[in-house]
């Protein structure tokens, strides 16, 4: 055991705009600072990888100063927002792109899984496509000869398997891409948000297989993913990545908390946008003595104060809350009409409902379907825990979102 | 493991002799697999299917006899005029496939570059030898025809310098790759090349003594223009070729051994310019 893979103060600009015309001014004058013995002139500037913003200058930095190591056997997550640079990453790991400044240091081989088929010629067949695809991730054609009945018994192609891969459907393809992928001996293997295709069955097998490279044979895994399940069940570590810089980096849970903004535990929210027909003034989460607090046993109940003004009401609409756990998965909704007369409402969670886990609540204001007229999101959170009822003794097993509203009948 | 045994290091700074040849031959199986694909594949749901190779040369080889032979009066001394065009088309068009077949190397390619790495040389290099194959069947239909019109009665003999025959087809191809493999690094960014290349592969061929004989030129040529196309290594090569298979035309070794030192000069520095490139190729393409 031991570092396998070491990134130090990787970087990686990239130009806005249309990059190819207008360029050549740019590439004179690097040209020309480069000729003279000076640095880039155009490193200098650079604004932080953020989309959201207006850009101040021409270059972006997709990451800048990255700095983490990988040990061997591990699988480690790497999740991040849409363009946080995690993509960017995987480039400059698999030596698609070089970075800009920086050096990523790695004793194995880094494979990278391709996305849906990449490198596939239509007019093979699968079988002439695997031992293609196979020679491009870096295999040698006796080595793929030798696990060929095991790669096509692993996609579940085998009857179209000397069918002409354009006749696949594209299920098909990331099946048996990922069955040639899944049978490379790279030592660094690296998957960026490639199960999100398959269907549920061939979900699973992937991320079995997963499992079994790492811990079977003691293989490295980069996973890239949205799918937060699928991270937390497969990683043993996970790093963050927010607009381009490593922000948290330690055990998935961690990771997963801060990612939805869990950390913060907040049940307390006042906002004054006074300009709306109808806006929150405040919400807080109490308990029953009127506490605001974010931590709640199981048992307690949970009470959602809110508070809102109406500058001016119209018909249908309604108050809506959404409630979700760390998953990002859905656990209820609520939702109620709007009186004109009446500023405060009370949603009642009652004790012995959420099982323990993290929870996030998102509020809406609106005519369902039709208009939007404030909204409080990624604001509110709240902690259950649970340390008396009757699944504890199953420690951490998962035994689902809620406790369950039944009866064992006698 | 200590600290400072790493197997490679992706950085930023890259060494100007960098060509990692151990690592392309760690990959000589995806080369061949590339060929095997590139051949198999042109002409798929095709009816002709390879047949077209033989096609495109014989058909421009009929042309060409009709349009400078029969029209223009150029003279092949005791050659029949379809052989002459015939084998001056084969050697030039396998130098123009490796030529504009290396030269999209990035713009063709960055689907599957942009996913994965393998050492980017493959590419081109696989262009170069499945062209070679292509190349074969056409030299093929030269032999045929080059029989068929010895048993009819044409003088014709190989010169006794056919031995360098595979030297001259080695200049083409580190010709036509190392050509390519410059111009790719250009096409990845300033597309107007690609758009270039099509039109001045076409006219280069009416420089390169392809359809009429280097003495023809010299003869009627303004005088800049013949020493263009004598000192155009590929008219050296047209022209050995010609000498070599149908002993007619002019062979010198200082025209040989000009051709072969550009040829490796040029070979060279495209293997230079073509691993700067692939780098950082997937951010301009």
């Amino acid at each position: 055991m031991g570092v396998i893979l070491k990134a130090e103060n990787v970087s990686k600009q990239y130009r806005l705009g249309l990059v190819g015309t207008g360029t050549l001014s740019h590439d004179l004058n690097r040209f020309w600072a480069r000729i003279r013995g000076k640095e880039d002139p155009y490193l200098k500037v650079g604004a932080v990888n953020d989309r959201a913003t207006k850009a101040e200058s021409e270059y972006v930095w997709a990451l800048k100063d990255i700095n983490f190591e990988v040990q061997q056997g591990e699988i480690l997550g790497i999740i991040g927002k849409n363009g946080a640079g995690k993509s960017t990453l995987l480039k400059l790991l698999s030596r698609v792109t070089g970075p800009t400044t920086g050096t990523i240091k790695t004793k194995g081989t880094i494979a990278s899984l391709l996305e849906v088929g990449t490198g596939f010629h239509p007019e093979l067949t699968g079988r002439e496509n695997v031992y293609l695809n196979g020679a491009i991730l870096g295999m040698r054609k006796a080595e793929i000869a030798t696990k060929l009945d095991e790669i096509i018994e692993f996609s579940g192609c085998e009857k179209y398997i000397d069918t002409p891969v354009k006749r696949y459907s594209s299920g098909m393809r990331v099946r048996l891409a990922f069955a040639v992928a899944a049978h490379l001996e790279p030592d660094i293997l690296v998957i960026d948000e490639v199960l999100a295709v398959g269907d549920a069955e061939f979900q699973k097998k992937a991320i079995g297989k997963m499992q079994d490279i790492s811990q079977g044979e003691g293989r490295t895994v980069l996973f890239v993913s949205h799918n937060m399940a699928a991270v937390k069940s497969l990683c043993t570590r996970a790093i963050l990545i927010e607009n381009g810089e490593i922000t948290y980096s330690g055990n998935v849970e961690k990771v997963l908390q801060k990612y939805y903004g869990f950390e913060k535990n907040q049940f307390l929210v006042e906002s004054f946008s006074s300009d709306k027909d109808i806006y929150f003034n405040s919400v807080t989460i109490n308990d029953n003595s009127n506490v605001s607090k974010s931590i709640y046993n199981y048992e307690e109940d949970i009470n959602l104060n809110i508070s809102i003004e109406i500058n001016k009401i119209q018909e249908n609409s309604a108050l809506f809350v959404l409630i979700m756990n760390d998953d990002g998965i859905r656990v209820f909704s609520a939702e109620t009409p709007l009186n004109e007369f009446k500023n405060n409402y009370i949603l009642k969670i009652n004790g012995g409902f959420l099982s323990k886990g993290n929870y996030k609540v998102d509020l809406y204001l609106h005519i369902p379907l039709i208009k939007r007229f404030d909204s409080l999101i990624d604001v509110l959170f709240f902690k259950v825990f649970d340390t008396s009822s009757e699944f504890t003794k199953h420690k951490d097993f998962n035994h689902g979102l809620v406790f369950g509203n039944y009866t064992w009948i006698k | 493991m200590k600290d400072d045994k790493w197997l490679y290091e992706i950085t930023s700074k890259h060494k100007l002799l960098d060509l990692n040849l151990p690592e392309i031959w760690r990959y000589r199986d995806l080369l061949m697999l590339f060929v095997k694909r590139d051949i198999v594949t042109v002409y798929k749901q095709t009816i002709l299917g390879p047949l077209w190779f033989l096609i495109q040369p014989l058909f421009t080889s009929v042309i060409f006899t009709l349009v400078f032979n029969n029209l223009g009066n150029i003279t092949t001394g005791s050659v029949p005029p379809f052989l002459f065009n015939l084998a001056g088309i084969t050697a030039w068009n396998y130098f123009k496939d490796c030529l504009t077949g290396t030269s999209t190397t990035f713009t063709k390619n960055q689907n599957i570059f942009g996913k994965v790495y393998f050492p980017r040389a493959i590419m081109p290099l696989s262009v170069t030898i499945s062209n070679l194959l292509k190349f074969g069947i056409q030299l093929f239909i030269f032999i045929a025809f080059y029989l068929y019109y010895a048993s009819a009665g044409a003088l014709l003999s190989p010169n006794k310098l056919l031995f360098l025959f595979p030297i001259y087809l080695i200049m083409m191809g580190m010709l036509g790759l190392g050509l390519g493999m410059i111009l790719s690094a250009w096409t990845t960014k300033y597309r107007d090349l690609t758009i270039l290349l099509t039109f001045a592969v076409q006219l280069l061929m009416y420089l390169s003594a392809v359809p009429y004989p280097v003495a023809e030129a010299v003869k009627k040529f303004p005088p800049y223009v013949a020493n263009f196309v004598v000192y155009n290594p590929m008219t050296q090569i047209i022209e050995g070729f010609r000498f070599m298979l149908l002993n007619d035309g002019t062979f010198t070794w200082f025209g040989f051994t000009y051709t072969l030192v550009i040829s490796i000069v040029i070979f060279i520095v495209g293997l230079l310019i073509f691993n700067k490139t692939e780098k950082n190729f997937i951010d301009t393409v």
